[in-house]
């Protein structure tokens, strides 16, 4: 049956692909889905990439006025943690290095010499070294009792945990989108269906099948929604780079674990796609009921 | 013999209101010609609903070419209307479709493949007298040339039957008498005609007619010939092409 595709089938409905506003609803719900899934699939990978960080890092801060006592306890920790098994990496941090940290925060003047500043080592654990890091950190204050242990993963549970629902909040919205979307065909398929109620009525009195007529309307609403969606998808990914950019800007470490792998492109190149046969299936069920209600 | 068309204690009501048709029961032959006639509002055109199934009766069995069709699932009953050509009073052309596109329609519905379906539609619009008219569209057309559109386009298909409401109530009256002709030339090749019209003036034309006569919903039989269809079954053959006379 030749109802689906050939030059004389599409000419039983007028022409006029933009007709109406379904397009444009959809150009709009495409560009806000787009955004959500690529915060969302931004912040899934980022809980990931935070996530494998967790149990990772810790940083020993000796905390003690007097220079000479606080490099004893420092090289006496830096011995330590080279017998320890489980640490992977051990780094002190260098004058220059502490001197960066703190000039945001003190500028030049603040940094003079007479500052007393805490010695830092950050160490890296695997996962035996996170299974022992109370004997760990038992080790350490044994020998330095002036150290302070500050386990990222307590400060970083919370934020990951954020991040991961922000990531399903965006889900969610995506969701609501693919529903909205599917609202606006079916609304747009029965806008669709009284306009050329005619010509579906003589149809079906020549002995056409729902199927012929809803092929009809399924591939007109399916174009439209290809159209639609491409267009917002356009939108949104000049929009993402935008961002892209202001965080790349940021040059944060945290921040910059934000960023949208190429699984995630390729999630959103699909997007028009997915929604042209969400359409097509939409306005094939629509209208296959609302014929099924006739004779 | 079974007729192509039977209908027993047929009954049609719309809504809660009074039966529109009461107690119809009668047959029609195979290849029969048959006139519908009676006033306005007698039901001619819900009779005529029932039998290219745009209705299904409130009371009563319809059977056509052999099957109850009030029983028949919807899904089966695209094929019969294939089987059924129309011509509506109002013709309900497609406006924005050629009068090419409009006869080929039921050939594309029925699956015909575009090029098997571009001599016969050429045929059929010369058969009509509108070869010159093939890509103007109905809204450009006059009301007589409408109404050859559309009887053409319920003839493509080479239906087994052929209900026609008011077909010539739009033309004069050369153009009934040859539409007439291409319906009675139809019928000679073995299409069941039916034809409901407020002329009388028609139903002398064709000398093989009988005539169904409707008044307020109930079936009168003038000639007697419904219960007793006046001639068997003819084969239907291939219609062949030919110019009106």
């Amino acid at each position: 049956m030749m109802m689906g595709a050939s030059l004389a089938d599409r000419r039983l409905l007028p022409e006029g692909r933009l007709a109406g506003p379904m397009p444009w609803v959809i150009a709009i719900m495409m560009f806000l889905t787009a955004l959500a899934l690529a915060g969302g699939l931004a912040m899934g990978n980022a809980s990931a990439r935070l996530g494998q960080d967790l149990g990772r890092q810790v940083t020993i801060q000796i905390v003690v006025a007097d220079p000479q006592r606080r490099e004893q306890e420092a090289q006496a920790v830096l011995r330590l943690l080279g017998r320890q098994d489980g640490v992977t990496v051990v780094h002190r941090l260098a004058e220059a290095e502490m001197q960066a940290l703190l000039r945001p925060w003190l500028g030049n003047a603040g940094l003079d010499h007479d500052l007393p500043l805490p010695a830092m080592i950050d160490l890296d654990l695997d996962a035996g070294g996170r299974a022992r890091f109370d004997a760990i950190a038992k080790a350490v204050t044994a020998v330095a009792p002036h150290a302070r242990l500050d386990d990222h993963a307590s400060w970083l549970v919370p934020l990951v945990g954020l991040i991961r629902s922000l990531g399903m909040l965006a889900g969610g919205i995506v969701a609501l989108m693919v529903g909205a979307t599917a609202a606006a065909v079916v609304l747009a398929a029965r806008s669709a269906l009284n306009t050329h109620r005619q010509t579906i009525d003589v149809m079906h009195m020549m002995g056409a099948t729902d199927v012929q007529v809803a092929r009809l309307f399924q591939r007109r609403l399916a174009l439209d929604a290809l159209f639609g969606a491409t267009l917002g998808l356009v939108s949104a990914v000049a929009v993402i780079l935008l961002i892209g950019r202001r965080i790349a800007e940021i040059g944060s470490g945290l921040v910059g674990s934000i960023e949208l792998p190429s699984s995630a492109w390729a999630a959103l190149l699909t997007l028009p796609l997915v929604a042209g046969l969400l359409a097509l299936a939409v306005a094939r069920i629509t209208v296959q009921r609302a014929l099924g209600r006739t004779l | 013999m079974a007729g192509i068309v039977q209908f027993e204690n047929v009954g049609l009501r719309y809504g809660t209101g009074a039966e529109t048709l009461s107690d119809l029961s009668f047959s029609l032959a195979q290849g029969g010609f048959y006139f519908l006639t009676g006033p306005s509002g007698a039901g001619k055109t819900s009779l005529l609903k029932l039998l290219y199934l745009a209705q299904r009766p409130s009371r009563g069995s319809i059977h056509l070419f052999g099957e109850d069709v009030v029983q028949l699932r919807r899904a089966r009953l695209p094929g019969f209307r294939r089987r059924i050509g129309m011509v509506f009073q109002d013709f309900r052309l497609i406006p924005h479709l050629s009068a090419f596109d409009n006869i080929a329609l039921p050939l594309r519905i029925a699956g015909v493949d575009e090029r098997d379906l571009v001599t016969p539609v050429r045929e059929m619009l010369a058969w009509v007298g509108l070869a010159d008219r093939a890509s103007a569209r109905p809204p450009t057309l006059s009301g007589g040339e409408q109404q050859r559109v559309a009887i053409a386009r319920a003839v493509i298909g080479r239906p087994e039957i052929l209900v026609a409401d008011e077909p010539t109530g739009n033309v004069d009256p050369e153009m009934a008498a040859r539409l007439l002709h291409l319906f009675d030339a139809l019928n000679t090749l073995g299409t069941t005609i039916i034809v409901a019209t407020h002329d009388i003036h028609l139903l002398s034309r064709v000398a093989s007619a009988n005539v169904m006569r409707l008044d307020r919903g109930q079936l009168h039989d003038p000639t007697g010939a419904l219960r007793y269809p006046p001639r068997a079954a003819s084969a239907v053959v291939d219609m062949p092409v030919r110019s009106p006379a």
